[in-house]
This record gives C-alpha cells, sequence and structure tokens, in this order.
C-alpha cells in the first residue's frame, strides 16, 4: 500500500532538549491514527512537524511524495493539502466566519471568490453552523469556533487532516459536537492524526493508536489491541488513569 | 462636645440646603470679585474677608458630605470632588482659579482685543492684536506663494476634499478606487499643479511655498510615504534573515537616536556636499525624505509593538493554510497588527504634524515659521502672542480632528462583541 505520510527515523531538539527520539511513522490514505500520551511527551510536535510549523533536525518526513526539509521549495503547497485544527482554534479574529474560510481559497488556491465561497458554505453546513457565517470568531461559542476551524481546513480541501488536541480547550458540554463533527469527517474517508485523550472517539475511529512517553513512540498497536491488550507497562499505567 | 451632629442621614434636610447655600455663596464671592471687581464680603476685616469663600466653602462641602445619602446626584458629587477634606480643598481652588481666569482670558482673547484695523497702530486696546492675523492671514496660509497663482493651491485641496467627501458616501467597492486616487494619483497631480512649470502653469519654486499650506503638503506627503516604509521596517526587524534584520535594526535605532532638527540640518547642508557636482535635488524634496525617514523609524517601532502583540497562533493558522510570507502578512497578520496600534499610530502622526514647523533650520516656512518671520516684521513687533496663540489653534483643530478620525477608524474596524 502507498503512503501518504512517512516518518523515518526523526529526531528534533528543543536547544540542548530532544522532543522527538527516532521516530518512525507510515499512514496509509484514510488510515486515521489517534495519538496520546501524556504531556509534554512531544504528541504535538510531531505532528507539527508534518506541515513543518516544527523543523525537524534529522531523520526524513515525506508527505504525499515531497521530502520536508531545509531546502523544500513550495512548502506552502504541502500545506495547503494538509489541513490542521489548533487547540486554541486560531480563528482570525477580524474576518467573519464566512470570510475565514473563504480567504485561503481564494488567495492560495485562486478560486473566484464566488465559488469560494460556495465551498465555505458547504463545509459550514457540513460542521452545521452556517447560520453563523457572517458573524465575527469572538461572536460564537468555542464549541462553534472550533468547528468553524474545522471547516477553514476542510475548504481547502486537504488529503490529511491534523488535530492538535482539538477538544483541550473547551468546555464540557461542547466537546460532543466537535468530537461529532470529527466523526463524520473520518467516516467520509479523510486521512487523520489525532492528538487527543478522548478515548471514546478513539475507540470509534482509530485504525491505530500510538502512545508516547518523552518523545518515543512507545506503543503503536490497532485500535482494539491497544485498549484490551496493551504490551507496555508504560502504556497500560496511563490508559489506568485516564480510563 | 459635638457643638454640631457629624452630618449624617438623620439631618439630611437641615444640612444640606445649609451646605449648598454656603458653597454657592464662596462661588459667587469668586465670581463677583472676579467678574465685577467688587468685594462682597468687603465689610469684613482684609485677612478675613480674603479667605473667608475658602473657609465658607469648606464649611459647606463639611456638611454635604453624608455617605450613602441615598440621594443619587449628591452620593456621586460626594464621591468624585467631595470625599474628603483635602479633595474638598482642591475642589475649591480648582473652582476658584477656573473662575479667576476667565476674565482676563475673555478680556485678552475678545473684549479688550482689536479686530479692524489694517496696521498695528489701530490696535489701540489692552487684549490681543488680531489684526495681525487678519493682515498677514494670506501669507499664513499661503507663504510667499504669488498671490495670482494661489487659485492653484486652492484648486489642489478643494479636489482633495471634494474625492474625500464624496468617498464617505459611495459604495464600498468604488471607495477602493477613490482610496487608490487619492494615495496614487492625487499627490503626484496636486503637486505638479502647484508647482507648475507645465501645462502653460508658471514655474513657483518650491522656496516660494510655505504658509499653512506647505503645513500639509509636507504633513500629507510624509505620512503618505512612512507609513508604508515603517510597515516594511516592522517586519525587516522580526525577519528570520539575519541581513535583512539588522539592516532594518541598524536604520530605526540611527535614524531614531538622532534629533530631527540635526537631520533636517543635514539633508540641507550636508547631503548636497556627497552629490556628484552638477545634480541637486530640490530643498523641501531632501527635507520630505529627511522626515519621512525619521517618522519612518518611529512607525516601524509602533507596528512592531503591534506584530509582537498577536498570538503565534495566527502565524501558525495563517501558515498551515498554505500562505507565504506576504499573503500572510497582508491578509493576517498586519490587518490585526495595524488595528490594534491605531492609537500609537496617531501619536507617531501627530507627532508628525507638530514636527514640520522644524522646517525653518532649512529656511522653510509653514505656519509656524511665517508666524515667526511675520512677528520680526518692523512694523508689526510686538506680536508674538497673537501670532501663536493663532498656531497653536490651527495645529490642535488639525491635530484635533486627526486624533478624532483615528478614534473613529478604531470603532468601525472593532469586532469584538
Amino acid at each position: 500500500m502507498t503512503k501518504i505520510i512517512e516518518l523515518k527515523n526523526v529526531n528534533k531538539w528543543f536547544d540542548k532538549f530532544q522532543v522527538l527520539k527516532d521516530i518512525d511513522l507510515e499512514v496509509a490514505p484514510q488510515e486515521k491514527i489517534v495519538i496520546c500520551g501524556p504531556s509534554g511527551s512531544g504528541k504535538s510536535t510531531l505532528i507539527r512537524c508534518i506541515n513543518r510549523l516544527e523543523e525537524h533536525q534529522e531523520g526524513n518526513i515525506i508527505v504525499d511524495g515531497t521530502e520536508l526539509a531545509e531546502n523544500t521549495k513550495n512548502i506552502e503547497k504541502i500545506r495547503a493539502e494538509v489541513g490542521m485544527v489548533f487547540q486554541q482554534f486560531n480563528l482570525f479574529p477580524h474576518l467573519s466566519i464566512l470570510d475565514n474560510c473563504s480567504l485561503a481559497p481564494i488567495w492560495v488556491k485562486k478560486l473566484p471568490k464566488k465559488q469560494a465561497e460556495e465551498i465555505a458554505m458547504n463545509n459550514l453546513k457540513r460542521v452545521q453552523i452556517d447560520d453563523q457565517a457572517l458573524k465575527f470568531p469572538g461572536q460564537l461559542s468555542g464549541g462553534q469556533q472550533q468547528r468553524a476551524a474545522i471547516a477553514r481546513a476542510l475548504c481547502m480541501e486537504p488529503k490529511i487532516m491534523l488535530f492538535d488536541e482539538p477538544t483541550s480547550a473547551l468546555d464540557p458540554e461542547m466537546i460532543k459536537e466537535v468530537l461529532d463533527v470529527m466523526v463524520d469527517l473520518a467516516k467520509g474517508g479523510m486521512t487523520m492524526i489525532v492528538v487527543t485523550h478522548e478515548m471514546g472517539f478513539a475507540k470509534e475511529v482509530a485504525d491505530c493508536m500510538i502512545f508516547m512517553d518523552e518523545g518515543k513512540i512507545v506503543e503503536k498497536a490497532k485500535t482494539k489491541e491497544f485498549f484490551e491488550n496493551p504490551k507496555s507497562e508504560r502504556t497500560k499505567l496511563f490508559l489506568s488513569q485516564i480510563l | 462636645m459635638n457643638l454640631i451632629a457629624k452630618p449624617s442621614k438623620d439631618n439630611i434636610k437641615t444640612y444640606v440646603p445649609i451646605g449648598l447655600l454656603l458653597v454657592s455663596l464662596s462661588f459667587l464671592d469668586v465670581f463677583v470679585n472676579a467678574f465685577f471687581n467688587f468685594n462682597l464680603m468687603g465689610f469684613l476685616p482684609s485677612q478675613l474677608s480674603y479667605f473667608l469663600p475658602l473657609i465658607l466653602g469648606y464649611i459647606g462641602f463639611y456638611l454635604i458630605r453624608i455617605e450613602f445619602s441615598g440621594v443619587r446626584s449628591l452620593d456621586i458629587l460626594n464621591k468624585n470632588i467631595n470625599s474628603n477634606n483635602f479633595n474638598a480643598l482642591l475642589t475649591l481652588f480648582t473652582i476658584f482659579i477656573i473662575i479667576k481666569s476667565i476674565p482676563p482670558m475673555l478680556d485678552w482673547f475678545i473684549l479688550e482685543a482689536n479686530f479692524v484695523g489694517n496696521s498695528k497702530d489701530d490696535c489701540t486696546g489692552d487684549g490681543a492684536c488680531w489684526v495681525f492675523i487678519k493682515v498677514w492671514f494670506n501669507r499664513f496660509m499661503y507663504g510667499l506663494y504669488p498671490d495670482a497663482e494661489q487659485w492653484r493651491i486652492n484648486t489642489a485641496f478643494l479636489i482633495l476634499f471634494a474625492v474625500v467627501g464624496v468617498s464617505f458616501f459611495v459604495s464600498e467597492k468604488l471607495k477602493k478606487y477613490f482610496i487608490l486616487f487619492l494615495v496614487f494619483v492625487f499627490p503626484f497631480l496636486g503637486i505638479k499643479l502647484i508647482s507648475g512649470g507645465s501645462f502653460g502653469l508658471e514655474y513657483v519654486e518650491s522656496a516660494a511655498w510655505g504658509g499653512l499650506s506647505l503645513t500639509f503638503i509636507i504633513s500629507a506627503f510624509a505620512i503618505l510615504f512612512c507609513f508604508p516604509i515603517g510597515v516594511i521596517l516592522a517586519l525587516g526587524r522580526r525577519s528570520s534573515l539575519p541581513a535583512i534584520k539588522y539592516i532594518s535594526i541598524g536604520f530605526i535605532e540611527l535614524w531614531r537616536g538622532v534629533p530631527l532638527i540635526t537631520v533636517l540640518f543635514m539633508s540641507a547642508v550636508m547631503f548636497p556636499m556627497f552629490l556628484p557636482d552638477g545634480t541637486f535635488i530640490d530643498k523641501l524634496i531632501r527635507v520630505l525624505i529627511a522626515i519621512t525617514l525619521f517618522e519612518a523609524a518611529y512607525m516601524a517601532e509602533v507596528v512592531r509593538g503591534g506584530l509582537q502583540a498577536l498570538p503565534k497562533g495566527q502565524y501558525e493558522a495563517a501558515k498551515s493554510l498554505g500562505m507565504g510570507y506576504w499573503r500572510m502578512n497582508a491578509l493576517i497578520i498586519l490587518p490585526q497588527a495595524l488595528k490594534l496600534v491605531i492609537p500609537g499610530i496617531a501619536n507617531t502622526l501627530l507627532a508628525l504634524v507638530k514636527d514640520t514647523p522644524l522646517i525653518f533650520v532649512v529656511g522653510l516656512m509653514e505656519l509656524a515659521g511665517m508666524i515667526g518671520l511675520a512677528k520680526t516684521n518692523p512694523k508689526w513687533l510686538g506680536m508674538a502672542m497673537e501670532g501663536y496663540v493663532f498656531a497653536g489653534l490651527v495645529f490642535w483643530i488639525i491635530c484635533y480632528a486627526m486624533s478624532r478620525y483615528s478614534q473613529n477608524l478604531e470603532k468601525k474596524l472593532s469586532t469584538e462583541r
């Protein structure tokens, strides 16, 4: 099977502190991977390396056939194919929700404004906030903002979606509405890498679970096996604490 | 041994009217004294009559200082200007000084001032000689620009005001073209109209320009150019490319560290020495470049403040959508950063306008410079007060208008809830 993302022997340091240690990871198209682990274990850094918001110092990262490196031209092109959803939503507060969604298609993909707005409205409908399209981010609830952020990423029609703790900054009653959207997206066949502690979500959609600790991938297993029969002691401890 | 009970809710009915009466009496005394030069309490010993308003007011304020009186206006009054004895005294002093200073100011500005006539000799009163402003008004507006050609300046400004005025009423789409015209076409059209030399217009050299019109011309051009340069420098200072970063830092720190008056002097005196023989750059243009670069350095730091205030997430979100450096800055970062620093930008631009009088060091005379020249005219000696009061008023009007505009802009651009 062809791989859409390949990480080989990736190492990364923040100054002298090593945050990623010998990471090997392959992701097939349409595969859903959930990464969990204690804070500071490097999970966010790992997925931020995949669209090069962070640079790695050693090893190879190949996304959709292009290797990410110092001299990679057109890093923007790869980023346009990799959607990202942040913990803090990071919507653009000076633009309406509709403009948030249509801006990148207009300026990066050079779509005509009308078409871009059509795509934006379709995606907003998909995440069920099309009625909020003309409001500004500051006027929406956290859950609505995060759904808008997902819609914004989808408007670029990415091949891969990265989620960096998408529900950690939300009130409990808003988590579900965001997770529902993500489940829906997963069922639509999107390739997804999700950093989250929502184990219910993981059990429902993930093909594969990864547990990270201290910059290393401690355990990688099929979802069912991961929960029913974790191999390492560290994973068992972690699961016992959060389940 | 309380001679009088402490003011409280119980005695509010008697204390408040008495208190208010005493306070009013004290104000009335000062008022009559200031406006009619008559001492109401003249029958008292001189020391006592001098301090009586203060004593009356003080007692009055004491009597009405009732906590939680239940009367809204009284509570507000007490809280703001009468919260304790010291504040009551401060309040009294402030009001006395204001009352006392009104009559002399009124006298100087209006009552004793002279408005009619054509020469200094017509100014016989003790007040201001506004004849000076009237006689020199034309020079204050146009400098030494030939009278017969002044319609050109008027036309240029009329076009400007007309375009700006109309642009408020047109649709958003048309507005874009109006702004493009104002920024990219009008300045050069206007300058051509004023300087002449073609289209059958007589050439008027820039040394003859002056007065308020020159203030406007210099301010407008400097604002127009210093803003984009400042933004580029601000971005440059945060660039990840060391060469660009250090050039920006060097530029900003160099220009920020030198007084404007020095910069202007150098632009006029030293700069031509470095030019090859035979080349000549107009003095006004040199001064404009100097002011522009000087203010751009300040602008850069203001804008950088805005850039630093934006959360990192905004950069990351823009990048993750595939935007490159320029698109990210133009569409996401700068619109937010500039909005954040509108007060700072307004500050810098106001300072720029108020710095223009310094161009006198190179012999150019805008409004304040023209006034400085006029007051040294042998026939009009001793008119510095009138002149500079006038200059102050004009500058204040300009700056206040700019300040209001910036406040409106802030409100308009706000997308907060």
